[in-house]
C-alpha cells in the first residue's frame, strides 16, 4: 500500500487539488447568487494586493501624460479653440429649438402624470485595472463604499452607458461591462420603439436580444436605455445599430457598437442617486433666449397696457434697469404657452414674444446682418445672468407667432388684481429706455 | 541544446529565492490587469500568468511543487475576475503539473523547445478552461481553433524571450 502510494504520490496529490477546486467550483455555483458574497474575502485579498500599484501607475501615467498635454502638445489649440467656439455656437442654436420640445414634452408628461427618473448625483472615477481575462469583461475603479459606490450602480462615460457596479470593496469597484456574456441592459431603440434586451457575448460583441424577426430595424438607429432595469435611468445613450439578420427562435440577430468605447476607458462616472419624480412642465425647462432678451434689451418702449399688466402685485415700487439687469428672470414667468401658467405670466409671455418680434426688428433696422443674428444666440439657464451680446441678435430664433397664438395665452386675460406670485416677473418698464 | 530524453538526475534542477517566488507571479498578474487598459487586444491573445506558470514548473522539475504553482497562480487569476473562482486555477494546475513532469523527462532548455512546449501547454490550458467552464460552471464557451493557435503562437513567441528573462533568477541546487 504504502508502495503504490508513493508511486503515484504526485498523481494523487494532483487529484487532490483538483477535487478540491472542483468542490469549491461547485459550491459556488450551487449558490448562485450569494457567490459574490461568499467569495468576498479572498477576491479582497486579490483586489487590495493589486489595486494600490494599479492606482499608482495609473497617476504616474496620468502626470507624465499631463505634462505633455498641458506644456509641450500645445500646437493647434488655437485652431482646436476656434473650432469649438464655432461648435459651441451651433450647439446652443440646437439648444434653443430642443428646449421648446422638450418643454412640451414635459407639459404632456405632466398632463398624463408620468414620473421621470433623474440623475440626481454622479461619482467619477478613473478606471485602474482590468480582469486581465477575455473571459470575464470587467475593469476597476478608484471608487469603492468609502465614495458612496453600491453594487448595482450604473456606470457611464459621456459618450454612453458602460455598465453596472458589481462588487464594491472600501476604495475600488468592480464594473461589469455591457459586453460581458453576463450583462443585461433593458434598451429601447430611438425611433422604431421596440424595447429588446442588451447581451455581451463570448467575443465581447454587444447584441440585441428579444426583437422579433417581422420587425424592421434599420442599421444605425439609437438605442438608448429602457430604464425597465431599474438600474440605468431611461434616455441614456447605449449605441447604434450595425447589423440586422436573422436569429434564433424567430428573433433577430442585431449587433450593436457601443456609444462608449469599452476598449479605451480612462474616466467614467458612477451613478450613486437617482431622482424619480412627476413631470413638471414648469420647472427646469431652459427659458429660451429670445425671450429673455426680449425682456432686457432696450429696443422698443413696451406700451403702458402691457406694462400694468405685468406689474407686481401689491403696486411694488419698479426697480431701475440696472436692478432689473441683476435679477433673475423667473423660471416660469416667459415659457411659451406654459399650460398652467398664472395669467400675468401669460401676459408677460406675450409681452415677451412682442417685444422678442421688436428686438428682431430693430437689429434689422440697425444693420445686423442675419449672419451676425445666427452666430450670437444666447443659451439662457434660468436663475443665472444672461450674457448680453453687442449687437442685436435672435431673429431666427424667435417665434413671436407660437406664444402669441397659444391657447393658454389668448384665453386667460391679465389682472391688475392677480394673486402674490412666488417669481414676479420683472416689469416691462424696467427694459425700457428713459 | 536539443531535446533530450534523459533521466531525472541527469537534468538540472533550479530553484528560486523567495521574493522571485511571489514577485514574478504577481507582476505577470498585474500587467496582465493593467496592460489591456491600453492595448485591449492584449488579454485576449497573451496570458503572462500561463507563461510564468510553465517557467516555474519546467525550472523545478516537481510535479508536486508544479501543479500548487499552477494552482496558486490560476486561483489568484480567478479572484480578478468575476467568474466562480476555480476555473483558471484548475486549467493551470494541470499545466502546471504536465510542464513540470515534462521538466523532468525532457531538457528543455533551448528556444526552439521552448516554443514548442508552450504552444503545446496553452492549448491545454484552453482545452481544459473550456471544458471546466462550459461543463462544470454551464458558462456559454465557443471554441475557436484560429483564435487558439494564433494565441498559442503569440504565447509561444512572447515566451520565448520572457524564459530567456527568468533565466536570470535560477539558483542551482
Amino acid at each position: 500500500m504504502e508502495s503504490v502510494l508513493g508511486r503515484y504520490r504526485n498523481l494523487i496529490i494532483l487529484v487532490g487539488v483538483l477535487f478540491l477546486q472542483v468542490l469549491g467550483l461547485a459550491v459556488q455555483v450551487k449558490r448562485g447568487s450569494n457567490e459574490t458574497q461568499d467569495t468576498r474575502l479572498i477576491r479582497i485579498w486579490a483586489v487590495d494586493g493589486l489595486a494600490p500599484f494599479e492606482r499608482a501607475l495609473v497617476w504616474i501615467e496620468n502626470g507624465t501624460g499631463n505634462i505633455f498635454h498641458n506644456y509641450i502638445y500645445l500646437r493647434g489649440v488655437r485652431a482646436e479653440n476656434r473650432q469649438l467656439k464655432e461648435q459651441i455656437e451651433q450647439m446652443r442654436l440646437e439648444q434653443v429649438r430642443l428646449s421648446e420640445d422638450a418643454a412640451q414634452a414635459r407639459r404632456l408628461q405632466n398632463l398624463l402624470a408620468f414620473k421621470e427618473q433623474f440623475v440626481a448625483k454622479t461619482v467619477a472615477a478613473q478606471v485602474i485595472g482590468t480582469s486581465g481575462s477575455d473571459s470575464s469583461r470587467v475593469v476597476y475603479i478608484d471608487k469603492g463604499e468609502n465614495a458612496g459606490v453600491a453594487p448595482d450602480m450604473a456606470v457611464m462615460t459621456a459618450d454612453g452607458v458602460v455598465g453596472k457596479v458589481l462588487m464594491v470593496y472600501p476604495s475600488v469597484a468592480q464594473v461589469l461591462l455591457i459586453s460581458d456574456q453576463t450583462s443585461g441592459v433593458g434598451v429601447i431603440l430611438g425611433n422604431t420603439r421596440l424595447q429588446g434586451v442588451l447581451a455581451g457575448t463570448v467575443n465581447g460583441e454587444v447584441t440585441l436580444n428579444g426583437i422579433m424577426s417581422d420587425e424592421q430595424v434599420p442599421v444605425g438607429e439609437n438605442v438608448l436605455t429602457s430604464g425597465g432595469d431599474q438600474i440605468f435611468p431611461k434616455g441614456l445613450p447605449v449605441g447604434t445599430v450595425t447589423k440586422v439578420g436573422a436569429g434564433k427562435d424567430l428573433f433577430l440577430n442585431i449587433r450593436i457598437k457601443p456609444a462608449a468605447n469599452l476598449s479605451k476607458l480612462e474616466e467614467v462616472l458612477v451613478l450613486v442617486e437617482k431622482q424619480e419624480r412627476q413631470a413638471t412642465a414648469d420647472t427646469n425647462v431652459r427659458v429660451r433666449a429670445a425671450d429673455i432678451l426680449a425682456q432686457r434689451l432696450p429696443s422698443v418702449p413696451d406700451k403702458p397696457a402691457d406694462a400694468n399688466a405685468t406689474a407686481p402685485a401689491g403696486g411694488a415700487k419698479p426697480a431701475g434697469p440696472n436692478s432689473a439687469a441683476a435679477n433673475p428672470v423667473p423660471k416660469t414667468a416667459i415659457v411659451p404657452g406654459a399650460a398652467n401658467a398664472p395669467a400675468t405670466k401669460n401676459a408677460a409671455a406675450t409681452g415677451a414674444a412682442n417685444s422678442a418680434t421688436k428686438t428682431a426688428i430693430s437689429a434689422t433696422t440697425n444693420g445686423a446682418s442675419s449672419s451676425q443674428a445666427v452666430k450670437h444666440p444666447v443659451a439662457a439657464v434660468p436663475g443665472q445672468p444672461i450674457p448680453v451680446p453687442k449687437k442685436s441678435v435672435i431673429a431666427p430664433v424667435t417665434k413671436p407667432e407660437t406664444a402669441q397664438t397659444s391657447p393658454a395665452i389668448t384665453e386667460e386675460k391679465p389682472t391688475n388684481n392677480a394673486p402674490a406670485q412666488p417669481n414676479p416677473p420683472p416689469p416691462a418698464s424696467d427694459n425700457s429706455p428713459n | 541544446m536539443p531535446i533530450t530524453y534523459t533521466s531525472g538526475e541527469q537534468v538540472e534542477v533550479y530553484r528560486f529565492s523567495i521574493p522571485v517566488t511571489i514577485g514574478v507571479p504577481l507582476l505577470a498578474l498585474f500587467i496582465q490587469a493593467f496592460v489591456p487598459l491600453r492595448f485591449p487586444g492584449f488579454a485576449k491573445y497573451l496570458d503572462l500568468p500561463l507563461l510564468v506558470t510553465i517557467f516555474f514548473a519546467m525550472a523545478r522539475r516537481s510535479p508536486v511543487a508544479g501543479l500548487f504553482t499552477g494552482a496558486f497562480i490560476g486561483l489568484a487569476q480567478d479572484m480578478l475576475g468575476h467568474n466562480p473562482i476555480g476555473i483558471y486555477g484548475i486549467a493551470k494546475t494541470v499545466v502546471g503539473y504536465g510542464a513540470s513532469s515534462l521538466g523532468v523527462k525532457l531538457d528543455v532548455e533551448n528556444a526552439g523547445a521552448r516554443f514548442l512546449v508552450t504552444l503545446g501547454f496553452y492549448m491545454v490550458h484552453s482545452a481544459v478552461y473550456f471544458i471546466v467552464a462550459r461543463l462544470l460552471v454551464n458558462m456559454t464557451q465557443h471554441w475557436n481553433w484560429v483564435h487558439g493557435v494564433l494565441a498559442g503562437l503569440a504565447n509561444a513567441f512572447v515566451g520565448m524571450f520572457l524564459y530567456f528573462a527568468l533565466d536570470k533568477f535560477k539558483q542551482r541546487t
